[in-house]
């Protein structure tokens, strides 16, 4: 489906079949406040009577809250659908799962191409908001949904630094704490990457500042290229050779130009042009800023273990063998603070050839981590 | 539940018998099934470690804390006495430093069991006296050059070490055919011994 910036700009209002008005502004880390901001959400399976079985998944940098629906643009299953549903290991026969946009994103929850208050779409006006922010917003979902106590808060990725925070600042709200290839702080080379993606942004001439909502175009290219460099982030070199080799594109022999002459290629410039007909250039800006500000122990004085004083929820860490983005290192950094405060922690090294993403596709051991841990 | 292995249900008994609600750290804990135990009849509040990952697993999918790490590095972590007991089973002998993995066992804990297969068995000796190789037998069942067991040791050694490391024997069990016998001769007759300490 091809979006033009001004139905982005009206995504809000399209997208969304679950939206929450959160009832007081929403105080920010920048000291800053969010007036009249809304969360996008979506429900799967039902709550029960005395609400104990709620499990709040957070969602990636990119991802949304169609976590096992179809995705209302792209029409692609939802993004867990192998981990989420009738008798999967998040089990929608047993469990209410609530999955809400975060804010600064463009599915339907308030961000940069949301309307301000003064009728214009926010743009570069939006505040930058932090990991803690995004929680705040959910947070108050929750006490919308009267949800007091979540049964487990699961997260992968920025989802994952999403269920650290929940479970650092706001201990009594989950029962059980699972994270999957996250880390407790971007570094210098996540930081380092996030920053190449915004500069590829902001070089567009389409960006425009960030005012490109009602124009006549928005910076595709940009965002593309943004997307290219973080997909490569999220694969493996074993990975994109199992999958490509040198092999070349639909043709015999190299051009001698600068097609898409490989396979690796053309399957970059795939993932970055399909990536702009979901995604705003402006909440790819907002959210990478908000990960590469996130330092759960630089929020609670400096020691990550002082960050889980408070918490007697259970904890489960997993990690990829191949993930270069968030390595085992950062998921152990985390147990070794969990450890410190004699928190219930399980952690487990995982092996899987697709680098970050793993936590994403098919994988049998992990199937059994997830439904073990959430029983 | 299926049995326990004699040596963890020695273990086991006495974790029930002297603290109900004990918090107690399983270093090497294999597939839980102490810990499983533990929590099950005696209400402990159990923590696990374990090297291999499918273990690891395992554990995790049957609702136990279980860390997927290494006895050797990864017990600094955990603060002076976070438990009221540790234990090591069948584990001191794959360490690289079994006299400092006893010192962290000591140091986390207030009390720290230890199980261990005696490599001074009457069995052990005859094969290596008289067949002049690396011993094969029940309670050492790997060769020599694909075993994980890199610092064999005695009864007689084990005490040595923690009269060294000043640590209190409180307790001894001592067993040959999967059965305790007396610690009489316990450094020639047992295959397994298991000793209880605390500083």
């Amino acid at each position: 489906m091809e979006c033009s910036p001004k139905s982005l700009a009206n995504m809000t209002l399209l997208l969304a079949s679950k939206t929450f008005a959160i009832p007081e502004p929403l105080p920010l880390d920048s000291g800053q406040v969010l007036e009249a901001a809304e969360i996008a959400y979506e429900t799967y399976g039902e709550l029960n009577a005395d609400r104990s079985n709620a499990i709040l998944l957070c969602h990636a940098l990119t991802g949304d809250q169609y976590v096992a629906s179809n995705h209302p643009i792209t029409g692609k299953p939802g993004w867990w659908e192998r981990m989420v549903g009738p008798g999967k290991p998040i089990d929608t026969d047993r469990f209410h799962v609530i999955c809400a946009n975060v804010i600064g994103s463009c599915m339907g929850s308030t961000g940069p191409a949301s309307i301000g208050p003064d009728g214009q779409p926010y743009g570069m006006r939006f505040p930058v908001i932090t990991i803690r922010d995004m929680m705040r917003g959910i947070v108050a979902l929750l006490d919308g949904l009267g949800i007091e106590k979540l049964h487990t808060v699961v997260g992968g990725s920025m989802g994952g630094m999403q269920a650290l925070s929940l479970a650092a600042n706001w201990p009594e709200r989950a029962e059980r704490v699972l994270v999957l290839a996250s880390t407790a702080r971007h570094s210098a080379q996540n930081i380092a990457f996030h920053e190449l993606g915004r500069q590829a942004i902001m070089a567009d001439p389409n960006w425009a500042d960030g005012a490109y909502y009602g124009g006549d175009a928005k910076p595709d290219n940009g965002l593309a290229v943004a997307r290219m460099a973080a997909h490569i982030t999220y694969l493996s070199e074993e990975g994109l050779t199992e999958k490509f080799g040198r092999r070349l594109q639909d043709r015999d022999s190299k051009s001698f130009g600068f097609e898409a002459d490989f396979q690796v290629e053309s399957y970059l410039r795939y993932q970055g042009s399909g990536f702009t007909q979901r995604f705003d250039a402006n909440s790819y800006l907002y959210i990478t800023r908000a990960m590469d500000y996130f330092d759960l122990a630089e929020e609670h004085g400096g020691k990550l273990a002082d960050a889980f004083a408070g918490t007697s929820a259970r904890f489960c860490l997993v990690s990829f063998d191949t993930d270069w983005l968030y390595p085992t290192a950062e998921s152990r950094h985390v147990v070794h603070a969990l450890n410190a405060t004699s928190a219930k922690v399980s952690f487990v090294e995982l092996s899987a050839s697709a680098g970050h993403d793993s936590f994403l596709l098919p994988h049998d051991q992990l199937d059994r981590v997830v439904r073990g841990f959430v029983e | 539940m299926s049995a326990l292995r004699f040596d963890l249900a020695a273990i086991a008994d006495q974790i029930g018998r002297e603290k109900k609600g004990a918090r107690v750290l399983d270093v090497g804990c294999g597939d839980g099934a102490l810990m499983a135990a533990l929590a099950a009849e005696h209400g402990a509040d159990v923590r696990g470690v374990e090297l291999d990952p499918v273990k690891v697993e395992r554990c995790v999918a049957r609702g136990l804390s279980v860390i997927q790490g290494d006895a050797n590095t990864d017990l600094a972590n955990y603060p002076d006495k976070s438990f009221d007991f540790a234990v090591l089973s069948r584990t001191l002998q794959t360490t690289n430093r079994p006299d400092q993995v006893l010192g962290e066992l000591l140091r986390v804990a207030d009390v720290a069991f230890v199980s261990f297969p005696n490599f001074a068995h009457w069995g052990t000796r005859a094969a290596l006296m008289f067949g002049g190789k690396m011993p094969v037998t029940n309670a050492l069942p790997v060769s020599w050059y694909e075993t994980e067991n890199i610092h064999h040791v005695t009864v007689e050694d084990f005490r040595a070490l923690a009269a060294e490391k000043n640590a209190k024997i409180s307790r001894e069990w001592n067993f040959a055919n999967e059965r305790a016998i007396s610690p009489l001769g316990a450094n020639w007759r047992a295959e397994y011994a298991v000793f209880q300490l605390n500083r």
